[in-house]
């Protein structure tokens, strides 16, 4: 069964250099951004994520709303992986797939098709998981001959299209996704739409962060409302 | 996935053992280093080589002169010297940004960090095979004898290849962690290319060849340059590399069991 369970997760982001000391008196009052705290070496942190606990189950949608600076995307990437926890425990079971920055890996001097490689690669797929993937995604571009040309040469818009064909062309048990993707002019962009609820309807597990709380409300069944990197409050819908 | 219960020392072993077996990553991103540096040129990856032959073809008969070496022997003494030398020291000055380099990708990803730094190493190895086409056309002009005691030259190489993942683990942590330190060991470098018998050997110390023989680095490129001139290289030079290996090793391991989960926070 899919699932993430987390228990009194921290995350604490070190201030290093001589400026952190008038650093630490610039944001103490400002009103974005996690809370400034102390470390047990008496260094100054930002405390990005401040003891999280919750239990994602099977079919659960989550959005994550909160303003700038209030962990939604730290959380996401410590989902992710990206980060590990100061403290606390995360346990999560199923297969992940980061939405988070999915351009990472490209190369503007490589052609499309290295690049659908690449990112492939990097998702852990094999060579020949690619090779059956690559007619299906190409399609779905439909940049047709321009594939094989070197990305630089694309519009930012046919660009794009690349990363976001690889990305929701494997399925995964758990979905995370920094704010909605949205690529291309109005006729692709339908169709990319299509594809993508596509995708998270197939998760077991859905967490999207976004600013409105209008689009979490149509795609989620549950929100966490996180307020300077505190889970303030669980609504569920 | 699960953080708890298991050790750091035993997180950390299995980020190196499974950043190995995740060979198609590193591969791919260690080609894809090369060819970026080299896109749209013509002849890519080879003017490495050509850069190092010309720098053979320049200081091997001057400073064979200098030190009164007959020529022949010299040139290809320092061309098995300077591509060794390269292949050593890029590997120290890039194990500085292993980690550093990869930032997107340790952000984001849930991908072992040690993949960062056999991406460096076979980067590295790819460019090492690149020069080591120099000894071909030294060996026409200049024969020297051809031995089965060159296959020591593998056995050299792969002992630094040893050497160069602790090395890329801790230099990678150290420098993500003060930014100064990548810094310090760029100048080193630049001093201890004049200080190691690259171009010059142990013996023109006369009694104080022992300035050598103190030198890590010189040990590192005997156990790979003599091998490859079909010479062996002294059993001294074997035993310290491998006590290299094992010591960094250990510590490294230490370190990175200790701060690998640190390594993001500090990108």
């Amino acid at each position: 069964m899919a699932h993430i369970n987390a228990k009194n997760l921290i995350v604490d982001f070190p201030i290093y250099g001589p400026a952190s000391r008038s650093l630490k008196n610039a944001v103490l009052h400002s009103a974005t951004g996690g809370s400034l705290a102390k470390d047990a070496a008496n260094r100054v942190v930002v405390r990005a994520l401040n003891d999280l606990s919750f239990e994602i189950r099977e079919g659960d949608r989550v959005g994550l709303l909160g303003h700038n600076g209030s962990g939604k995307s730290t959380l996401l990437r410590v989902l992710a992986g990206g980060y590990e926890p100061v403290s606390g425990t995360l346990d999560m079971a199923g297969s992940v797939a980061s939405m988070l920055s999915i351009t990472l890996g490209m190369e503007s001097e490589a052609t499309g098709y290295e690049n659908i490689a690449m990112i492939c690669t990097l998702m852990g797929l094999g060579s020949r998981e690619i090779a059956e993937l690559m007619p299906k995604i190409a399609e779905f571009t439909e940049l047709g001959e321009y594939l094989s040309m070197p990305l630089r040469t694309y519009s930012s818009g046919m660009h794009m299209r690349v990363p976001f064909a690889v990305a929701t062309a494997v399925k995964a048990d758990i979905v995370l996704m920094d704010e909605w993707l949205s690529v291309g002019d109005e006729a692709f962009s339908k169709k990319a739409q299509a594809r993508l609820k596509e995708m998270l309807d197939s998760a077991k597990i859905l967490v999207l962060a976004s600013h409105s709380r209008a689009l979490l409300e149509n795609n989620c069944n549950r929100i966490f409302r996180l307020e300077h990197g505190s889970l303030v409050e669980i609504e569920n819908l | 996935m699960s953080t708890q219960a298991t050790s750091p020392l035993f997180k950390a072993l299995n980020d190196i053992a499974s950043g190995f077996r995740l060979h198609k990553i590193w591969t791919m991103l260690g080609w894809q280093d090369v060819k970026q540096r080299y896109r749209r040129s013509v002849i890519g990856p080879w003017w490495l080589t050509i850069s190092t032959g010309v720098m053979v073809a320049g200081m091997g008969p001057l400073y064979g002169r200098l030190f009164g070496q007959p020529t022949a022997g010299y040139v290809s003494f320092v061309a098995a010297s300077l591509i060794t030398w390269q292949l050593i020291s890029s590997i120290i000055t890039d194990s500085c940004q292993v980690f550093i380099a990869a930032e997107g990708h340790i952000k984001q990803t849930r991908l072992p960090l040690s993949i960062y730094v056999y991406r460096v190493v076979w980067r590295n190895l790819i460019i090492f095979g690149h020069n080591l086409t120099i000894m071909i056309p030294v060996f026409i002009l200049m024969p020297f004898a051809i031995d089965i005691s060159m296959l020591l030259a593998l056995a050299g190489l792969l002992l630094l290849l040893v050497n160069s993942v602790w090395m890329g683990l801790m230099f990678g942590i150290l420098c993500a962690r003060f930014r100064d330190i990548p810094q310090i060991i760029t100048s080193f470098l630049q001093i201890a290319f004049f200080l190691t018998p690259v171009f010059w050997k142990p013996e023109m110390l006369g009694k104080h060849q022992w300035v050598a023989q103190i030198n890590p680095l010189f040990h590192m490129v005997e156990i790979i340059r003599n091998p490859l001139l079909g010479k062996s290289a002294p059993l001294f030079s074997w035993t310290v590399v491998i006590g290299i290996t094992v010591i960094g090793s250990l510590v490294s391991l230490r370190l990175f069991s200790r701060y690998r989960p640190r390594v993001a926070y500090w990108l």
